[in-house]
């Protein structure tokens, strides 16, 4: 009998805003013009916030820190599609998305200064903790996702991980049970080229991550990563078909990590100039102030205030992180169960 | 009251809680259907439907994993690993999360999960499927270790589990889940976690031991004035109850199946060393599993601790 082909598949690439700033406008999601400011400037807090944690981390105020440089929009255009009741589970480099869904930023300098309760969610945010172990998070969206529609409730659950996370076990099983069960959780993977200093094609012979998608029985798309309305749009769409009942949905988004792994690292040991020197080009804020600039939406007076803007409110939260009280020693206790035991109890004593 | 084997004890706290409260869920590798290999779980599809009775993908990390998830989203989930054996890929999840989502969050998520595994030699069984590999998890802080020895404490420490606003690792023996049959109220009562059991009062020695081998112990100290404990819960274990007893007997002997390098008889007897060692006449003696790879069918009786091993080690205490 003659060998057929059984299935096939292909993989849908967004792209809506060029590096010169030009839209598609067919392909345009609907924002007004004050939502389009909003994430402008949204992309510009980060910037200041994530340039100011390196300074403050030099100056030895404040501990390794990943950075964020480069993958602004896909942070900011996930986290602007995100609604109030939706549940998130980050990785370590998402401090674009906490911001974005207004978690109070000196909790995040006091987090990366080494003190567990800036990342502590206020309890109208259902964002978790960051996740250091790369990829594990991922089943716990597909958790959290089980249980919302055992509850039906009308809600999206999304989670956040790398390129070095898709080849993770934790992937695999969290995206094949969402797949299975037709969970309401969308998965956000920032190709950001490189797992510390090892590049995209260690991870996978795969031409896309998006394509594993296929293989979970679910779809998988490529979006430019550093082109904000295509990110929204692709985030936005699939968070509302996985509210909707409509399953899972994989997101790759295309980007490039611009600065270290961490203040730890030194990637020009592993990368060439000119690849960095390339992806300036394609960087996520100029061509959204371009398209803002074509469309009347930006001046250089627009930029002064956000810039002054931004720095003040940074400063601000820098201000309020330093001036926290340090945890008292006990604290290291009180939460590792809901009461003390009494073992504990001793070496509470003994501190 | 009815007569009730472990299994159908267990099977029994796992519905009543499921009646009571709709948060508790069941997710794990043939658990609905078929009711569980052990047929732990046998009816509850029937009773409760798919949504709460979840046989899910063959992928212990993301059984856990998602149970994570759940727990914080607000449900108390109870997944079932088939074998202790097949836990250590999901180890990660327990140690990098369930053990830590409370104190990472500063309280803001919690896990009340309950994570069911069968362990324990003695069934003749193919490899990894009799570890007794408890002590590794009662050295991570923020999650609790149970370990019923009865079909009535292993309903009510199962109920207490379930209710527990931590992760709890319940590790059921193999070996008892029929062999043994005892009077199980129906209806609620719980049995408290953080609590020991003496099974026996005595004045001349304390054995301590857990699960298959507390049967064992109780077996080797007749003709003895034994007392003997029921630790129940390994972590956090009941230190007041042992430390009263050792300052009434001065002599210990810890008895467990698992491996005797790092295993709990250490830390047990470290810490009877630390807080009585004053009143102890004779060294502590520890009748464990042997430091190797346990072995199949043919040997494992002889890498258990046998009711001979245990007197053995009596008897030893007694010369003190």
């Amino acid at each position: 009998m003659p060998e057929k082909i059984i299935d096939s598949f292909h993989i849908r690439r967004l792209d809506i805003l060029d590096e010169k700033g030009d839209a598609d406008i067919a392909l345009m999601p609907s924002l007004s013009e004050a939502y389009m400011r909003r994430m402008y400037e949204l992309l510009v807090l980060l910037r200041t916030f994530d340039q100011i944690a390196l300074s403050l981390q030099r100056e030895g105020r404040l501990g390794t820190y990943a950075p964020v440089l480069g993958q602004e929009a896909s942070q900011v255009g996930t986290a602007f599609a995100i609604e109030k009741t939706d549940w998130v589970f980050p990785s370590f480099r998402e401090m674009g998305v906490f911001l974005t869904m207004g978690y109070p930023m000196h909790m995040l300098f006091q987090y990366w200064m080494g003190d567990e309760r800036g990342i502590s969610a206020p309890d109208d945010l259902n964002i978790f903790p960051i996740c250091i172990p790369v990829g594990t998070q991922i089943p716990h969206a597909s958790g959290a996702a089980m249980a919302a529609k055992y509850r039906k409730d009308r809600i999206a659950v999304i989670t956040y991980f790398g390129d070095g996370g898709t080849s993770k076990g934790d992937f695999h099983e969290g995206l094949n049970m969402a797949g299975v069960f037709k969970l309401p959780v969308l998965f956000v993977c920032q190709n950001n080229q490189w797992a510390i200093s090892v590049p995209r094609e260690r991870q996978t012979a795969a031409k896309t991550l998006a394509q594993k998608a296929v293989a979970y029985g679910f779809e998988g798309i490529q979006v430019d990563g550093n082109d904000i309305f295509a990110v929204y749009k692709a985030a936005s769409d699939a968070l509302k078909k996985a509210r909707d009942g409509g399953g899972p949905t994989l997101i790759e988004c295309l980007t490039y990590r611009m600065a270290d792994h961490t203040t730890a690292d030194d990637a020009s040991r592993y990368r060439t100039k000119e690849e960095v020197e390339a992806w300036k080009t394609k960087d996520p804020l100029l061509r959204m102030k371009l398209f803002m600039e074509k469309n009347g939406l930006w001046t250089e007076k627009y930029q002064k205030d956000i810039d002054e803007q931004s720095k003040e409110a940074v400063s601000d939260a820098v201000k309020i992180a330093e001036a926290v009280e340090p945890p008292k020693p006990e604290d290291m206790f009180t939460y590792t169960y809901e009461t003390l035991t009494p073992r504990q109890k001793k070496q509470i004593g003994d501190l | 009251m009815p007569k009730l084997n472990m299994v159908q004890a267990i099977n029994l706290a796992l519905k009543e809680e499921m009646e009571r409260d709709d948060r508790v869920v069941i997710l794990g590798e043939d658990v609905g259907k078929d009711g569980g290999v052990f047929r732990i779980t046998e009816g509850l599809f029937d009773k409760f439907g798919p949504e709460r009775v979840m046989d899910t993908p063959l992928a212990e990390s993301s059984i856990v994993g998602a149970a994570i998830g759940m727990a914080a989203y607000g449900l108390r989930p109870v997944a079932e690993i088939q074998f202790m054996g097949f836990i250590y890929p999901a180890v990660d999840q327990i140690f990098s999360h369930a053990a830590r989502v409370r104190s990472r969050s500063r309280g803001r998520f919690t896990c009340p999960l309950v994570v069911r595994t069968p362990y324990g030699a003695g069934i003749k069984a193919p490899e990894l499927h009799s570890e007794s590999t408890e002590a590794l998890f009662c050295h991570m802080p923020g999650i609790k270790v149970v370990l019923p020895s009865t079909p009535y404490t292993a309903k009510g420490l199962l109920i207490s589990s379930i209710r527990d606003p931590d992760p709890v690792i319940f590790l059921e023996s193999t070996r008892l889940y029929r062999v043994l049959k005892e009077e199980v109220p129906e209806g609620e009562y719980t049995v408290p976690l953080g609590k020991a059991r003496i099974v026996k009062e005595g004045n001349d020695m304390t054995v301590i031991a857990w699960g298959s081998m507390l049967h064992r112990a109780l077996q080797a100290v007749e003709g003895f004035d034994a007392e003997v404990i029921d630790l129940m819960t390994l972590s956090p274990f009941d230190e007041e109850t042992i430390f009263d007893s050792v300052k009434k007997t001065g002599k210990v002997v810890i008895v467990h199946e698992a491996p005797k390098t790092c295993g709990l008889g250490a830390e047990l007897s470290a810490s009877i060393a630390e807080d009585a060692i004053l009143y102890l006449k004779a060294p502590v003696i520890r009748v464990t599993g042997h430091d190797a790879v346990i072995p199949l069918a043919r040997l494992e009786e002889q890498y258990m601790p046998t009711v001979e091993r245990i007197r053995k080690a009596l008897t030893e205490v007694m010369k003190y």
